[in-house]
């Protein structure tokens, strides 16, 4: 019987081709769009991660309330007892200070040559930090070098250019201090960054940990404590385990308390997210609708040019809920083999941007959206499988409506029907 | 007799016969605040949400255009100077030693993270040129009898669009002010805990200023010395004091 039904389908192409490509074109679709809907998220998610959140971060309840206008008056304190708290949890730990500033370049006679305000992210660059694997620092690297000596920093490339400035030369930063006083220190500029994202590319600077705590006067104390996985890749439940016994130790009334978040608590990523989910699954929905009317229409149509052959399917003794059967059966074939055409070809697309990806940064320039420059697909086990949904149950419920008008058929007036 | 005595007398004398106008009370006000030279050491007391911290520093005060300042303590601000000359301020860091002009926006930020900002230290402190004045109620305040004055600016070249005063009647003192932004919110407040007699001269010498914005207590400063029409060397208000 399968074999009668497979014969039937390959050489009625008008019976087959038509389905199958309307069922490739939606899993395709479906297929690319949950790759490429998955590589924005990451790309969001692992960027925030990196600058911003961590996998999970610690920093005081205050500091998370205003954390817009990264205050360091409301910063961590007693920074070295927090840190061996924290080194019996399995994650890398890596304290932080973000501050702003003004970056000034002085003359040959120490006046104002040029000046600009900038970002600073201070992060550990110690031989055992892995902050230079979480930043990609060495590949993010244009010019210069990293810093190696107390009181070097890196400039992004932009800014450099913006300034008029090259490694090897002095700048004056002005920050302001935990305690609200104006700061003044010059410090030495080694290297040129290209980070790849044009929020942080505009003016962004970087700078050993120890000399932001001299220089915001900020001894044993850090703005914020980042936690990553061993892995750097972002478990939500161990993330979440781990934070809610870090918060069980410390009082939540405190507003200088220390607490620790998810990286989904944090920047609305957790809306994000589920915007995104959402997004996905209405988008799989529209699929799953709109060929299914496709398909119905075009199984109306298959029906109604074989309507002879099930007049006599029926003549000679086949019941109508088995010529149903077999319809669906052929439907089913049919929705495979496009699910799978489909899928491959969202698979070859959607790989094709995860290596290669497309570059938004022309429309990211006025943005400050915190988003990678180039955005690629990301293929993961769903992205395997998720053509499978919209692929069989359209197909399936496109024959179920159109296969409908077979029991309207009356054997008293078959003959009748097949003089015609 | 100084000019400024015989305006403060002039008005105590109409006082009696008739109530002064707002613009005539600010006059005298300014004729109070303004003195030629002066030479001033102050304590400020920042207190923050966490901590609080004292500043000392010694200002030269010349007129409404020229002030040199330079902070004595804590260690970390030590040796930083201040110059201000007309419309120009600029700051030095021993330990940058680079003198830098305060411009633009750096003009809002803090003073050694006080309440205070550099728009304020940059201010004239003369308030008729620059605000129209209208008397708008009576208050008793820190038990002195004051008027209630409402300032309104003149122009758009001032940092607050409006003021509100409590002046002393017989002194003609500021004993309590706010200063509000265009949008009506209320951006500092100064409340004058004592006032003192100094080189026959009502001078305010523990005062309290807040940023409304701030969270904290705001920042107290308190005049430890005051030398009225002092000699003061013309080199002391110059660049190159900056950097010595």
């Amino acid at each position: 019987m399968i074999q009668f039904l497979l014969k039937g389908l390959r050489r009625d192409r008008s019976r087959s081709l038509f389905p199958l490509l309307v069922v490739a074109a939606g899993v395709f679709i479906v297929v690319f769009m949950q790759g490429w809907i998955n590589g924005a998220e990451n790309s969001i998610l692992g960027t925030n991660a990196t600058f911003f959140t961590g996998h999970v971060k610690v920093a005081t309840q205050a500091y998370h309330k205003e954390s817009a206008i990264m205050t360091n008056e409301l910063a961590l304190t007693e920074l070295g007892h927090l840190l061996q708290q924290l080194e019996s949890m399995p994650m890398i730990w890596t304290p932080r200070i973000r501050f702003g500033g003004l970056i000034d370049i002085a003359d040959h006679a120490g006046e104002t040559r040029s000046q600009t305000p900038f970002m600073c992210l201070a992060v550990s660059m110690a031989p055992t930090s892995r902050e230079h694997q979480i930043l990609n620092l060495q590949q993010s690297l244009v010019r210069g070098r990293l810093p190696e000596a107390p009181g070097e920093i890196l400039i992004s490339e932009i800014m450099a250019n913006n300034l008029q400035v090259k490694p090897g030369e002095m700048a004056t930063l002005i920050g302001t201090t935990m305690n609200g006083s104006m700061s003044m220190r010059n410090f030495h500029i080694v290297g040129a960054i290209n980070l790849g994202i044009v929020a942080l590319d505009r003016n962004m600077l970087i700078m050993e940990f120890r000399d932001a705590q001299e220089f915001l006067d900020m001894e044993d104390a850090a703005g914020e404590i980042l936690g990553f996985s061993p892995d750097l890749i972002f478990h939500e439940e161990k993330a979440r385990l781990i934070a809610d016994q870090f918060n069980q130790g410390y009082d939540g009334a405190d507003e200088f308390a220390p607490r620790m978040v998810t990286l989904p608590e944090q920047n609305d990523l957790e809306t994000m997210i589920k915007m995104m989910g959402l997004f996905s699954s209405v988008a799989v929905g529209i699929f799953v609708f709109a060929m299914s009317i496709v398909l119905w229409n075009a199984g109306l149509i298959g029906s109604l040019r074989r309507y002879n052959e099930f007049g006599i399917r029926m003549a000679l003794g086949e019941s109508k809920g088995h010529i149903y059967a077999t319809l669906l059966c052929e439907s089913a074939f049919i929705g495979a083999v496009g699910t799978i055409l489909g899928t491959l070809l969202g698979l070859s697309v959607c790989y094709y941007l995860q290596v290669k990806g497309i570059d938004i940064s022309s429309m990211m320039r006025q943005s400050g959206v915190v988003m990678a420059n180039v955005i690629r697909a990301k293929i993961t086990p769903a992205t395997f499988v998720i053509g499978f949904i919209p692929g069989l149950a359209a197909t399936q419920l496109g024959a179920m409506f159109s296969g409908l008008g077979i029991f309207r058929r009356q054997t008293s007036e078959l003959m009748k029907e097949l003089e015609v | 007799m100084s000019k400024h005595w015989v305006l403060v007398l002039s008005l105590s004398l109409n006082s009696l016969a008739a109530e002064p106008t707002g613009q005539q009370i600010l006059k005298a006000v300014d004729a109070n605040i303004t003195s030629d030279n002066k030479i001033i050491a102050t304590k400020m007391i920042v207190r923050g949400r966490r901590s609080s911290r004292t500043i000392e520093s010694l200002s030269y005060i010349a007129g409404t255009e020229k002030s040199y300042t330079e902070f004595a303590s804590p260690p970390r601000e030590a040796g930083t100077k201040m110059l201000k000359l007309g419309e120009q301020l600029w700051i030095y860091s021993p330990q940058t030693d680079r003198t830098l002009l305060i411009s633009g926006h750096m003009l809002r930020q803090s003073v050694m993270g006080s309440d205070l900002s550099y728009e304020d230290m940059m201010e004239d402190p003369q308030l008729a040129p620059f605000y129209a004045a209208d008397i708008v109620g009576e208050a008793i305040v820190a038990d002195r009898s004051c008027w209630i004055l409402a300032l309104a600016s003149k122009s758009q070249d001032v940092a607050y669009s409006s003021r509100k005063l409590w002046v002393d009647k017989e002194r003609f003192i500021i004993m309590q002010e706010e200063r509000f932004a265009r949008s009506g919110v209320a951006l500092k407040s100064l409340q004058v805990r004592q006032v003192q007699r100094q080189q026959g001269r009502w001078v305010a010498t523990h005062l309290v200023f807040k940023d409304q914005l701030l969270a904290g207590e705001g920042t107290e400063f308190i005049i430890t010395s005051l030398q009225l029409n002092a000699e003061i060397p013309d080199h002391i208000f110059t660049k190159s004091m900056l950097r010595k």
